[in-house]
């Protein structure tokens, strides 16, 4: 118990910093993930092409090889990147990766029809995706979404091998220090767990919250 | 007619393959304003893919299709350049199409179906967009339905609902394609009443149907397509004593023939 006490602060501060680099990924994955998502769906030839083999090229590599990559490969290329950095960069490739697909499962789980009668009543491009098909992918694309971001919070403890003082990190210091590994690994793994059961809490919520089309 | 009044649509020799499949053979067909033409003929005869070529909903390699001398999906000036998007919607809201499948937006109530398109397409503020919709929802007979969402209505009414989007934007010429075909045989009649009035009102309207007695009883005009051409066509009445003498058409009525003796 004094061992927790002890330990609090310094966990405190690597759960900040791993709320924080998962916070930053998430967002840009969304981002990043979503434009090329949408080009993945409707973009010419060569943009799906090349949407797909980026996809399947970040997929096809583990997490923590892509950490490394990015924070060894990124200094030879000229592009100057620290540890805090590499690890966002990396995951959010990562997670990127994962929202092209959710976006484009989401996109093809939509009647064709619907993109026509869009058309037809003469809405652009632009204005057909944001009334007609997010309205109803987001639906689709949520659920696996947020469970995804689940993974982001998990994987972002490997950083903690690039010396980032995250939640994963600090908890290894402490243990450093006291020798008392057993009750701060589980204390870890209890702070991981309640983010991500809250973080499939909102999932299901979400889930029930967009039922409104009965397929 | 006016001889030298120019029809509403023209469409002069249009030809159109999927692939290595010729689909339209050179089609060529004029519809005036307040007219309505029934296009008739067997399945893969090129039916829809002829109005769906009219709205650009697919692109079409050779002909032309005009509405009010404004040619379809390309700019003018004959060298096939595709118009940008804003452009191409603004083309398209000229034209209403009704679906075979409705293809209403399931996440949006009746009224808000018809007023998306009056809201973003033609920029009309939100209160006269839903009076508008009720207006015409209240024409297609769905008065106590206006609030609905889609999966709340019978087939003949998410049609009427998808009727009344259409013409809500008042579209120069409105395009039907088989729109009873998905419908239980009870609900065909309210939505094809609603079509009738439509066109004794004289909207302008090209509509492919396979319901002969309706064509008939309902349009100007019937095109009877076969295989990617325009095989006859004329007033319903001269159309149906063609039949003597084309084969094809013949062959195709006759189907008919036995379903309008009872
Ligand atoms: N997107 C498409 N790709 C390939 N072939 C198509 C496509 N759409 C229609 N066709 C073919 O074109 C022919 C005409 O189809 P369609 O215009 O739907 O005929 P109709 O409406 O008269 O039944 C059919 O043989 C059909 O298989
Ligand atoms: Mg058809």
């Amino acid at each position: 118990m004094a061992t927790i006490l002890y330990a609090l602060p310094f966990l405190l501060q690597g759960f900040l910093i791993t709320l924080w680099v998962s916070a930053l990924v998430v967002v840009f994955s969304l981002a990043g993930g979503l434009v090329l998502g949408v080009g993945l769906v409707y973009g010419p030839r060569t943009v799906q092409w090349l949407v797909r083999l980026f996809s399947d090229c970040i997929r096809g590599i583990p997490i923590l090889v892509l950490i490394f990559v990015v924070y060894y490969g990124f200094p030879p290329l000229g592009i100057a990147i620290n540890a805090f950095w590499a690890g966002v960069v990396a995951l959010t490739l990562f997670k990127g990766a994962q929202v092209i697909e959710y976006v484009r499962g989401a996109i093809s789980s939509i009647p064709k029809g619907q993109m026509e009668a869009g058309k037809a009543i003469g809405l652009t491009f632009v204005q057909r995706l944001r009334y007609v098909i997010f309205p109803q992918a987001v639906r689709r694309f949520l659920p696996p979404w947020i469970n995804g971001v689940t993974d982001a919070v998990k994987g972002s403890a490997l950083i903690s091998l690039l010396g980032i003082v995250d939640l994963m990190q600090s908890i290894n210091e402490v243990i450093g220090r006291t020798y008392e590994a057993m009750p701060l690994y589980l204390l870890g793994a209890f702070i991981y767990f309640a983010i991500n059961y809250s973080l499939s809490l909102t999932s299901r919520f979400v889930e029930r919250r967009y039922a409104y089309i009965r397929d | 007619m006016n001889a030298n009044q120019q029809p509403l649509l023209k469409i002069d020799d249009l030809r159109k393959s999927f692939g290595q499949a010729n689909i339209l053979k050179g089609i060529d067909m004029a519809v005036n304003k307040g007219e309505a033409v029934a296009i008739i003929g067997p399945s893969g005869s090129g039916k829809t893919t002829l109005l769906r070529c009219v709205n650009f909903l697919e692109t079409y390699e050779e002909g032309s299709i005009r509405i009010d001398g404004q040619e379809v999906g390309y700019r003018d000036g004959g060298n096939r350049q595709r118009r940008g998007e804003t452009d191409l919607a603004r083309m398209r809201a000229e034209t209403g199409m009704v679906f075979q499948s409705f293809n209403l937006f399931p996440h949006l109530t009746a009224a808000e179906n018809v007023m998306l398109g009056l809201t973003k397409v033609r920029r009309k503020p939100k209160q006269e967009a839903r009076e508008i919709a009720e207006h015409w929802l209240k024409r297609v007979g769905l008065d106590h339905r206006i609030d609905n969402l889609p999966s709340e209505l019978s087939g003949g009414q998410q049609q009427r609902v998808g009727i009344a989007r259409a013409v809500a934007m008042e579209p120069k010429i409105l395009l039907l394609d088989e729109i009873t075909s998905a419908l239980d045989p009870e609900l065909v009649n309210e939505v094809l009443d609603v079509v009738r009035q439509l066109a004794e009102e004289g909207m302008t309207m090209l509509m492919v149907t396979h319901e002969i007695a309706f064509a008939r009883d309902a349009s100007h005009r019937i095109v009877f397509m076969d295989d990617g051409k325009v095989a006859a066509e004329g007033p319903p009445k001269e159309l149906m004593a063609q039949a003597g003498s084309n084969q094809r058409l013949d062959a195709f009525l006759s189907r008919f023939r036995t379903s309008h003796l009872h």
